[in-house]
């Protein structure tokens, strides 16, 4: 988009937070430089509307009123107190954990928003003095998802994905009231009602296989008084079912998952370990990535979902 | 979105950032705002075209320039940074709330505080409010301080730390580099003197630490291997590999850093990015076996089909 565009949208942003009175499209025609090139009023409405439309996007909020009691032609205004980060002073202690807070995503679709929030900090006055480079606290990917689901558990809109469960090979669509959204174990779960089993459930984002939507009115979702969200997750929590599995793992190798090794006997060249397997596609997924290192013993489940994908990748084509 | 809705926040970003950085230097504007320095010059031609109507000399954005350093005035209006937009005081709010989660890295009185300070300015509406993070007690976090005080002043850290398939607690001096977390858990990955190379421990598992007076001794080299061991850092010297994603294995896209992500029409993606190890896209590509496929460079394809065939030998019953 041409820079013209961007030049226009900022003199309006200052003429509009200028301003004490409301000031009307007409008027905003003739002073602000841009607009001028605009052959008919039409040409000109329709500049006018995209232009409202972004700046409520970048939530810059339009004030409209008259301007005195005795017209009733519209005009327009940005109220500074809307408008500017209010005054904000941090202690250094505090400057620097939201500097670090501000790279914990590993993802650019939280990562960038954290970066230009902090940013804004930065502008605002806040310093922010070198972190260590090797600090380096995660907040996980989030998924694309998270910003929309946790807009809507905000706002009560009910919210529709596809979704892989831990023991589905194809996702499947959902529509869920959402209820919140939980950090637990170092990954993210979506609490709510599963409005068409009707039913309270727990979804993990990264298995959420689609952009989340939402449908129907804001309000719609009522959250059950009381309602414990983590809780719900730990209830959910798949490690304590005890599930293990068993991997064959050649002598220094498969070092990630011999991390959660709870018992092990040694072979010629080889471990026989086990691990917990609360998710035995989760493990299928880490055994493959080792290759020939590693072979996978059971659960069958797991292990038949080792081979049936190591041969889809064997017999793909050049 | 549009080009002017991606760039609009920028400028109204840059525009207080200069007044609180008077006399900066372009070069280290450019490296805040992740542009290049011709992009960054471009922005302030622009700004300097803005300022109240009349737009005479006293109205316009001052904007003055001493070699490579710049000092922007006459702005009053747009001087204050915009507030938070949801988005922004979310991924904020939600990463503080999980450091808070992560006991022994920042004192936790200084997290509470400036959530409450965060939450104030974004005001009462915050999809944050929905956003929970559960303490996991994982490892002590005495333990966590300890060592994030070593790594901070760069100080070496002796280990007195529990090996689980050996069941012995070993002791070790290490060189801190790196302290992450991820499933649940916090590493420290270091130069461990025991082992001569770079090993991860699981802070759960170390049975005492201390810090000691001994300066580490890192080369860059080895520092670059440890970030590298997990993290994921894309250079423009890397390798440009093209992979296809099946609909379950979309979530590649948002996890690395892709250079560009197509759709393939089937809810699956087409995405290119950079690998600096051969090894490391193999261990992906196997770990995404049968939901996704290396497209090029074809000799890695025909590579890792082939370990796939070598691997699938050792299920022959």
């Amino acid at each position: 988009m041409a820079a013209e565009r961007t030049e226009r949208l900022i003199n309006l942003v200052i003429c509009l937070l200028h301003t004490r009175s409301y000031i009307t499209a007409e008027r905003l025609r003739e002073i602000i430089p841009g607009y001028g090139e605009a052959k008919s009023d039409d040409a000109f409405k329709r500049m006018f509307e995209r232009d409202k439309e972004d700046l409520r996007d970048l939530g810059i909020p339009l004030e409209t009123g008259t301007l005195s009691h005795f017209e009733d032609e519209i005009g327009y205004r940005i109220a500074r107190s809307d408008y500017a980060l209010p005054e904000l002073t941090l202690e250094p202690d505090e400057a620097a954990a939201v500097a670090l807070a501000a790279r914990m995503w590993t993802s650019a679709s939280l990562g960038a928003p954290a970066t230009r929030a902090l940013r804004k900090l930065e502008a605002a006055g806040v310093e922010v003095t070198g972190l260590p480079e090797g600090l380096q606290p995660r907040a996980g990917a989030g998924g694309t998802g998270f910003p929309t689901i946790a807009e809507a558990a905000r706002e009560g809109k009910v919210v529709t994905f596809d979704y892989r469960g831990a023991h589905d090979t194809e996702p499947a669509p959902r529509r869920v009231e959402p209820w919140g959204v939980v950090w637990w174990h170092g990954r993210w779960y979506l609490v709510g009602k599963d409005a068409d089993k009707d039913a309270p459930r727990v979804f993990r984002l990264s298995r959420i296989a689609s952009e989340p939507e939402t449908e129907g009115p804001a309000g719609a979702v009522t959250v059950p008084p009381n309602v414990d969200l983590t809780a719900l997750v730990a209830a959910n929590d798949p490690r304590d079912t005890g599930a293990m599995a068993r991997v064959k793992v050649r002598h220094d190798h498969a070092i990630g998952l011999r991390r959660q090794t709870i018992d092990i006997s040694h072979e010629e060249g080889w471990d026989i370990i086990t691990v917990p397997c609360p998710d035995p596609h989760r493990l299928a997924e880490q055994v493959l990535a080792y290759g020939p290192d590693a072979v996978l013993l059971s659960p069958a489940e797991a292990r038949e979902a080792v081979v049936r994908r190591l041969k889809l990748l064997a017999e793909s084509d050049a | 979105m549009s080009g002017a809705t991606d760039h609009l926040p920028r400028l109204l970003a840059l525009v207080p950032w200069l007044m609180a950085h008077p006399g900066i230097e372009i070069a280290d504007a450019a490296r805040e705002f992740e542009v290049t320095e011709a992009q960054l010059r471009k922005d302030l031609e622009l700004l300097w075209m803005c300022g109240l109507p009349g737009y005479g000399p006293g109205d316009l954005i001052d904007i003055d320039w001493h070699g490579d350093r710049v000092t922007l005035s006459n702005a009053d209006e747009i001087a204050r940074p915009l507030r938070l937009t949801p988005e922004e005081a979310l991924a904020l709010i939600a990463a503080l709330r999980v450091l808070s989660d992560v006991p022994g890295i920042v004192d936790r009185g200084a997290i509470d505080r400036v959530l409450a300070k965060l939450e104030a300015a974004a005001g009462t509406a915050s999809a944050a409010d929905r956003v929970v993070a559960a303490p996991t007690p994982t490892a002590d976090a005495d333990v966590v301080t300890t060592v994030t005080d070593g790594l901070a002043r760069n100080r070496r850290l002796h280990l007195r730390y529990w090996v689980p398939a050996r069941d012995e607690a070993t002791e070790r001096d290490v060189d801190p580099i790196r302290l992450f977390n991820t499933d649940g858990n916090v590493y420290l990955s270091g130069w461990c003197y025991r082992s001569e190379d770079i090993r991860t421990f699981r802070l759960d598992r170390v049975l005492e630490v201390t810090v000691t007076d001994v300066a580490i001794d890192v080369p860059d080299e080895t520092r670059r291997r440890a970030f590298n061991s997990g993290l994921f850092t894309p250079s423009e010297e890397d390798r440009l590999v093209t992979l296809s994603l099946d609909p379950a294995a979309r979530w590649v896209a948002d996890y690395y850093p892709c250079e560009t992500i197509e759709e393939r029409g089937d809810g699956g993606l087409t995405v290119t990015l950079r690998v600096q190890d051969d090894a490391w896209l193999r261990r992906l590509a196997l770990g995404l076996a049968g939901v996704a496929r290396i497209i090029d460079p074809p000799e890695l394809a025909a590579e890792t089909r082939n370990v796939a065939i070598a691997a699938l030998a050792a299920y022959d019953d």
